[in-house]
């Protein structure tokens, strides 16, 4: 085990985000709108990768707890910020942290919620069922008039600056890493790689599927805590299946079951957009002509250059 | 299974690369400074849905936008200088219209940003022109809550709450209405809100809403909701909905023999309305708009005239709102005399001019006053009903 | 009552346009083992051609209306050879959520031609077959949704006919229930799944023809939330089940449809998808998938 050492690396993954988010001010909004996108990317990327990739479950719902997380944080630090904040001692910047746990812990309660059924289901109609989870959420959403509804829910603060979204980026990453190079979570490849040899061998199969729905829909809620905080305003149908189907995207393309290459395409993927604005009208036409190549020539993930863990 | 060494290497060139693409992206044209600088191009930002599920709107106002800065240029652009517009499309989704303000803000440096149709983006970049003490125009926006982001948020049409009154009105006195159903889009910000705003003036009217069922944007059968409003038996059906689905429903409802008057708000206006639903199916139709292209008045004609030529398509009311969101910035960077942020949102927020959807008077809370146009459909063609002044 | 009968004919004939949509998810599943994200947008594809077509074949008769159907059908199925041929074809052999990836990108791809070449707004799509309506009692029938059932129980029996009667559909479900044991015995894998995609696109085409004539407003999006559904439909029949997809279809536009009706109208898709959920926790298959018993 290397642990000392990856918990070095995360210490200065964290102060080199302070250091940074102290000089942030410096940098060039549009930029730092952009680097920020990535971060969240990256918290969401490396977290459906501990479920899809590592875990080898397919979920199409990511983005349902996703909502969970940045609606729970953005009632916190707005509707209810009045009531909240005494509890604090004011402090905004105290409540914002609390605000995004506690989008992150009921995002992992969903994921329970959406986990436990996944006992049965395999594949595709675990697939659906996390879709139909995240449509729920969507549906429900729109219905609820103290979120706003259709309407959305506007005027939240912009807390998200680059040491929370990078620092906690840094987080995910370190905790997925550590998780399945642990002992207990070679239980995850060997759930992935052969579920009844797994069973067979006498592991808890069941346990495993659902601590990597709860942590995976955990570090999502997170993610829709700081996403709801950067952009100021949230409203359901940003949570619909098309960003599930994003965040798919990139840990497929990143390498299933890859750390580093499902980073590196987060970024890629969120950034890649932005020079292709000089395109105009071509843009997502040649966004679309991009995957389809970078698929076909990469089929092992954009960042992989040896097998090793990847799909079967 | 483990990792090894070796990989690590590759996985730091994997980093450097995509690192490499973030640097790309770094302001490569810092050229253009702020738009206070008094010489060079006068630049605007506008941001709309070219693309993705509300795409047709924001082609419309994109188009009527796009004819309107060719006027301005062919008038000899403002002060003396050259206007240039950088459009940005957020392909209909969420998050996009931020990132885009921001980059109109810190890397383009805008004199205004123009957008959009969908309430729901234009909150979305508001604070961030709020923040940076840009002036910012919707030009379709018709929630409330846009303009009460900041004094730097302004409007070219008229509100909700106008809309909703003006068509509980005309349903209670013009149409004879006392039972009404209402059939609103669930997943849209607008129609919800434009539910609310007609519900509460009629129900206080004396009126009834019998039955209030709902649909969701992109649906395409609606036989089911109307089926349950035929049999609560209004005598009126109020759908505050965009044309894309109201076409059916109309079609849907008189199909099933739903016969009653059916009205609804601005989103109805659009030529394919009637491609769509047919002009049969279209009689005893309502809507209230900013714009009629059937108008009466030279203003207009010209308008549809220029459009035509330049489009081959004929305008609908997001169209001509987009031409008069761009025509207001322009009336006020002449009025100003400069195109210092402060100096221009000072005179947007004494804006009174005549654009092609009627006098354009803003209110303290930086609204349009803005008379309103009732249409009905007859022959297979639009016709102008009624003026509903403020 | 009359209502209950109302709504039962609503949701038959949007069940129907569903399960045609539903077999090509499931044939393609049947066949390589992934879900062909494409196929709603050769759905949209199919009725763009139909409407480019219309006005030369002369629509508002039977058939003309007919030849409409079949020209949609026929370009349909090129461009779901075509996709396969070029995006799917070079990936065989690879993980299926790789092929999973470049399904999502022709999809964005046609949605965004789509947009460029045919524009965003939407089109009123011609009654390209002469359009009447009945009243039975209370319960209105329209001609528009006789043809669509009609149609899609032709269809349903045609495609039974080439499944279990001719070589290449014994091929096909030779192929389906194991692909390398057919190639051994002879058959072509790479033509059958060629024309396993031609089969369910073509299908896809008739159904967005079929929906596009029930809701004659198209545009280059049309494809995503009835191919989301159809999708659901697929799995919640079993998929690679093709009785199971018809069925799916059905299930889905039935409740679907009386959902609509009620108060709870604002909540259907969600409980759509809860009544889904729940017989998949029942039936973890599908409602005609039987559990494949995995040998170690």
């Amino acid at each position: 085990m290397r642990f000392p050492k990856s918990q070095l690396w995360l210490a200065l993954a964290l102060v080199v985000a302070g250091v940074v988010s102290a000089f942030s001010g410096r940098i060039n909004d549009y930029f730092l709108d952009v680097a920020l996108g990535a971060g969240i990317n990256i918290v969401l990327a490396v977290s459906l990768n501990l479920i899809n990739g590592f875990t080898g479950q397919f979920s199409l719902g990511h983005a349902g707890f996703m909502a969970v997380g940045a609606y729970t944080s953005a009632l916190m630090t707005t509707t209810f910020a009045s009531r909240l904040l005494p509890l604090v001692g004011g402090q905004a910047w105290i409540l914002f942290p609390c605000a995004l746990l506690a989008g992150g812990l009921l995002a992992a309660v969903a994921g329970i919620a959406v986990g436990a059924p996944s006992l049965r289901l395999k594949g595709d109609y675990l697939a659906i069922v996390t879709l139909g989870f995240g449509e729920i959420i969507k549906v429900v959403l729109q219905n609820i008039d103290v979120v706003g509804a259709a309407r959305g829910l506007y005027g939240v603060p912009a807390h998200a600056n680059v040491f929370w979204v990078f620092g906690l980026a840094a987080v995910t990453v370190y905790v997925v890493w550590a998780l399945v190079n642990s002992t207990y979570g070679r239980g995850f490849l060997a759930v992935a790689d052969d579920e009844i040899a797994a069973e067979a061998m006498g592991l808890d199969t069941t346990r495993y599927k659902v601590t990597a729905f709860v942590v995976g829909s955990f570090f999502a809620g997170l993610a829709g805590g700081l996403y709801a905080h950067l952009k100021g305003y949230i409203n359901p149908t940003g949570f619909d299946f098309n960003k599930s189907i994003e965040i798919v995207v990139i840990v497929i393309l990143g390498g299933m079951g890859r750390h580093v290459g499902v980073v590196a395409a987060a970024i890629l993927l969120s950034v890649v957009m932005e020079p292709l604005r000089r395109f105009g009208d071509y843009r997502m036409i040649l966004y679309a002509l991009l995957l389809i190549v970078l698929m076909l020539t990469r089929p092992q993930g954009l960042f992989v250059w040896r097998s090793g863990r990847g799909t079967a | 299974m483990k990792s090894p060494a070796p990989a690590h290497r590759r996985h730091f060139i994997a980093l450097v690369a995509a690192g490499l693409v973030l640097a790309g992206c770094k302001p490569s044209d810092d050229a253009g400074k702020p738009g206070a600088a008094s010489t060079g191009a006068i630049v605007v930002g506008e941001f709309a849905s070219l693309h993705g599920s509300e795409a047709a709107f924001g082609q419309s106002s994109h188009k009527g936008t796009e004819l309107a800065f060719d006027v301005i240029r062919s008038n000899g652009g403002l002060l003396g200088r050259e206007v240039r517009l950088i459009t940005e499309d957020n392909q209909s989704k969420a998050g996009e219209s931020a990132t885009i303000a921001k980059k109109f803000v810190s890397r383009d440096h805008v004199v205004a940003v123009l957008g959009e149709v969908a309430s729901g983006r234009s909150l979305e970049a508001a604070p961030i022109c709020q923040a940076a003490g840009i002036p910012m125009i919707s030009p379709s926006s018709t929630n409330p809550k846009v303009t009460e982001v900041g004094d730097h948020v302004f409007r070219v049409c008229f509100t909700d709450p106008f809309q909703g009154k003006l068509l509980a009105d005309f349903a209670w006195k013009s149409l004879k209405v006392r039972r009404v159903a209402i059939l609103a889009d669930t997943a849209s910000a607008y129609s919800v809100g434009l539910a609310d705003f007609f519900r509460q003036p009629f129900v206080a009217a004396g009126g009834t809403v019998v039955t209030e069922v709902k649909y969701a944007s992109r649906d395409k059968d609606f036989k089911a909701q109307l089926t349950a409003i035929k049999a609560a038996a209004p005598d009126g059906l109020c759908v505050p909905g965009y044309y894309t689905e109201v076409g059916l429903i109309v079609k849907q409802a008189r199909e099933l023999g739903l016969t009653v008057p059916i009205f609804g708000g601005d989103g109805w206006e659009a030529p394919q309305l009637i491609e769509i639903a047919g002009s049969e199916a279209l009689k005893n139709t309502f809507y209230s708009t900013h714009f009629s292209p059937a108008q009466d008045n030279p203003a207009v004609k010209a308008f549809v005239a220029a459009f035509k030529s330049k489009f081959n398509e004929v305008p609908d009311a997001m169209a001509a709102l987009g031409y008069d969101s761009a025509m207001a910035l322009a009336e006020a960077i002449k009025k100003a005399g400069s195109t210092d942020p402060a100096k221009v949102t000072a005179a947007l927020a004494a804006t009174d001019f005549v654009g092609v959807t009627g006098r354009t008077k803003l209110d303290a809370q930086r609204n349009a006053t803005k008379p309103a146009v009732i249409i009905t459909v007859e022959n297979g063609g639009f016709k102008f009903l009624q003026t509903v002044e403020p | 009552m009359s209502e209950f009968l109302q709504q039962l004919l609503n949701g038959i004939s949007m069940g129907a346009i569903y399960a045609l949509i539903a077999l090509g998810y499931t044939m393609v599943y049947g066949v390589l083992r992934f879900i062909n994200f494409a196929h709603s947008d050769v759905f949209m594809v199919g009725s763009f051609a139909a409407f480019h077509v219309a006005p030369r074949l002369g629509s508002g008769a039977v058939a003309g209306g007919m030849a409409i159907l079949c020209v949609a059908m026929a370009a349909s199925a090129l461009l779901g050879m075509a996709i396969e041929k070029l995006a799917y074809k070079p990936l065989r052999g690879r993980s299926t959520l790789t092929v999973l990836i470049t399904a999502i990108g022709v999809s964005l791809l046609l949605q965004n031609v789509g947009q460029k070449v045919f524009g965003a707004e939407p089109k009123a799509f011609p009654a390209i077959f002469p359009s009447r309506t009945f009243h039975l009692g209370t319960v209105v029938v329209n001609s528009t949704q006789l043809v669509t059932i009609a149609t899609t129980l032709l269809l349903l029996a045609a495609l039974h006919v080439v499944v279990h009667h001719t070589r290449v559909g014994i091929a096909m479900r030779a192929v389906s229930f194991n692909a390398t044991a057919a190639s051994l015995v002879g058959i072509n894998n790479d033509r059958i799944i060629s024309f396993t995609f031609a089969l369910g696109s073509a299908l896809a085409g008739a159904g967005g023809v079929l929906y596009a004539l029930n809701y004659p407003s198209i545009d280059p999006l049309m494809g995503t939330l009835p191919g989301l559904k159809a999708f659901v439909a697929a799995v919640l029949g079993g998929i690679g089940n093709l009785a199971g997809a018809a069925l799916g279809g059905l299930v889905i536009g039935l409740v679907e449809t009386f959902v609509s009706g009620t108060r709870l109208s604002t909540y259907r898709d969600a409980i759509a998808f809860g009544i889904l959920i729940a017989i998949l926790l029942f039936r973890p298959a599908g409602l005609l998938g039987r559990d494949r018993v995995e040998k170690v």
